[in-house]
């Protein structure tokens, strides 16, 4: 079945984290495949990237961060993203993110994890395969 | 081109777009641009180095990044590299730090002590540097967005300690322009952030002659996707952006431009990054003597820190990573520069381990020791291929510089966040060309490896949890044993001083002394200047 609408991503950099090199990459690859992107630029609250993704209705919650403060920054969004009524909205990371602490961002809910060195097509393949 | 060899090979070109032919004769050299220029070491235009004998009187400063978790702990890392025959201090502050946050500020959490040290008061700072001999360990601080609280607080700190701060030498990088571009620690608008540096390169000037206040980096600029030639061509005229402030200020050309300092990145082509610096290094020569009208040779110096470039380095076999750290502390060597910080093997993955580091030190040692890389000036002078490519560098760099100019200067470009989407663009380009094939990267779009458990050959530095309320145990502490009035009376100086324009570091210096904290110097300033508002383009 294909989607009439084109699917709506908001990829934001949570933290303090200034290295968006990878989240303007993701960003323009998803462009080039057909999504609605909304990048939030640096420095969002987990306040902020919730109340963002209820607001742009988006399809998918991207997240980007390269400090290592993955699993604080997800432990703090989850429950904001689920008293908005967003918890089982498509929620990947990417970034620098140890091997080791896949299976904790998986137990908060992210749906997929991205490491540095992923291919950009793996990631829009992901999002297309899981929304069609 | 009748001269001119006929081949079916294929045309090869270096990632600023010069053509490279198959062979280079001396014909080249001059219609490039004749050999004139060559010149000799330590004397102007300096292409073959800004010293006559260079490293055979003293080998490069060999200065680390590191830093991470409570100043004690990057104390230890400290006296460890200096044990190991580390001749410099770079210091890497945490993520609160550099954007003026306190430790203990909700929107620090997680982040404290995790990239780098957090320093929230100067009781951090005496404690980071204890035993450290300032005169013979200089120190870089890698920080920007709030440089000037951390110089006030290694000058207190130095003073405290009985050194002449008139006599002090070291580095900030203090470059916040090109925060805008790549790294992100920005806080306050492009403008007032101009004039925040500008403050230091003035009190510095007066007070602290022999101290270098900013490094004006090509680096970020390069790892957010710029190519070799952007990278020196954005940073000079980053470096005039803040040369033109502080003369519209009053000070006199020669009184500052010798303590300007370069940071500039090294990966990929290994001709193309030697001619880069050559032709770098001639170019800002000519530029402080023609422009600026410098007197003395020395403010045309292109004095520069060079030998990382994570953005070459791969997550995919990292071991091949300290092949590619040795080839580019190699190129550093090649280039004549004045301090190397090499990156590490783990930089893709994390920030370097004891092990890591160690391994990057030894790289440096085994050129200087074991390779006779200090021998002799600019060994690569007169090769036909050099020479002429260091022509066309200095021809293109040049034309990029003119063409920031003719659109309204750089610091139009970055305030409206042009030079940024020009760059993240050409990141995505590459990406694109890389994961074609077309550009081909060892272990990653070719000789790859099947998936075996690879970041098991990384030995992770490990994030200690407790360092963080042990460093915000301290600063309440700190907060409670300080002289209230005193912190009070100091802060309203500084944003008394912010909002009228006047310098801010006499008052900073003051306010830091009485343990002002990093936090609340920044509310002051944001108070005077505001915050920026990052111009988001894609």
């Amino acid at each position: 079945m294909k989607r009439k609408k084109p699917i709506r991503v908001l990829l934001a950099k949570p933290g303090l984290d200034g290295h968006d090199v990878g989240a303007k990459i993701v960003a323009r690859a998803l462009l080039e495949a057909g999504c609605e992107v909304i990048y939030t630029g640096l420095r969002k609250t987990p306040e902020q990237i919730a109340r963002s993704t209820c607001d742009e209705d988006v399809d998918v919650l991207g997240l980007s961060i390269l400090s290592g403060s993955h699993i604080p920054i997800c432990q703090t969004l989850k429950p904001l993203l689920e008293k908005l009524g967003l918890g089982d909205i498509l929620w990947i990371v990417g970034g620098n993110i140890p091997k080791g602490d896949r299976d904790a961002l998986a137990t908060l809910g992210v749906d997929a994890v991205f490491p540095v060195g992923t291919p950009t097509q793996s990631i829009v393949g992901f999002i297309h395969e899981k929304l069609s | 081109m009748s001269h001119e060899q006929k081949t079916d090979l294929p045309p090869v070109f270096n990632e600023s777009g010069i053509e490279i032919k198959p062979v280079y004769t001396s014909g080249d050299i001059e219609n490039s641009g004749g050999p004139d220029d060559i010149g000799s070491p330590g004397k102007f235009p300096f292409t073959r180095g800004i010293h006559t004998h260079m490293y055979r009187k003293r080998p490069w400063t060999m200065r680390q990044y590191a830093g991470f978790g409570t100043p004690e702990e990057t104390n230890e890392r400290f006296a460890y590299l200096i044990a190991n025959g580390q001749t410099g201090l770079n210091v890497a502050f945490d993520l609160p730090t550099q954007v003026g946050l306190d430790s203990d500020d909700p929107a620090a959490r997680g982040e404290v002590g995790r990239v780098g040290m957090a320093v929230d008061t100067l009781r951090d700072c005496e404690i980071a540097f204890q035993g450290i001999d300032l005169d013979k360990i200089t120190v870089s601080l890698t920080v920007n967005g709030s440089a000037a609280i951390l110089i006030a607080m290694y000058f207190a700190m130095a003073e405290e300690r009985g050194y002449d701060i008139t006599r002090l030498r070291g580095t900030a990088q203090n470059d916040i322009l090109k925060e805008f571009v790549g790294r992100g620690t920005w806080i306050f608008p492009v403008e007032p952030s101009i004039k925040l540096v500008g403050d230091t390169i003035l009190f510095c000037a007066e007070h602290a002659p022999l101290y270098s206040p900013v490094s004006v980096c090509g680096y970020h600029i390069r790892e957010s996707g710029a190519n070799p030639v952007q990278e020196m061509a954005y940073a000079f005229c980053i470096a005039r952006a803040y040369i033109d402030h502080v003369l519209k200020r009053g000070l006199d050309i020669d009184d500052f431009a010798s303590r300007l300092s370069f940071n500039f990145d090294i990966h990929g082509n290994l001709f193309e990054q030697v001619a880069k610096f050559r032709a770098g290094r001639r170019l800002w020569a000519k530029i402080l003597k023609e422009e600026y009208r410098t007197e003395n040779p020395r403010s045309r110096w292109l004095r520069m820190i060079a030998g990382g470039g994570g953005g070459g380095l791969t997550v995919e076999q990292p071991e091949n990573n300290i092949v590619r750290g040795a080839y580019y502390a190699l190129i550093s060597a090649l280039s004549g520069t004045q301090t190397m910080a090499l990156c590490s093997y783990d930089e893709a993955y994390t920030i370097p381990s004891e092990k890591a580091a160690r391994i990057s030190l030894r790289t440096m040692q085994i050129l200087i020791e074991e390779m006779g890389l200090c021998d002799t000036v600019d060994p690569l002078a007169g090769s036909y291929y050099v020479e002429t490519l260091t022509n066309q560098m200095e021809d293109r760099i040049r034309a990029v510089m003119a063409e920031v100019d003719a659109e309204g200067g750089i610091v139009e470009a970055i305030a409206q966040g042009r030079i940024q989407n020009a760059v993240s663009k050409q990141a995505y380009e590459k990406l694109r060309k890389l994961e074609r094939g077309e550009i081909r990267k060892v272990g990653v779009n070719c000789y790859r490896v099947e998936e075996r458990e690879e970041e098991q050959q990384v030995e992770f530095h490990p994030f200690k949890e407790e360092a963080c309320a042990d460093q915000i145990r301290r600063l309440e502490r700190t907060r409670a044993e300080r002289d209230k009035a005193e912190v009070e009376s100091a802060l309203a100086r500084v944003l008394a001083d912010a909002k009228d324009g006047r310098n801010v570091m006499p008052g900073m210096i003051d306010a830091v002394k009485a343990y002002a904290t990093v936090g609340e110097l920044t509310r002051c300033l944001v108070e005077a200047y505001g915050r920026y508002d990052e111009p988001v383009r894609l």
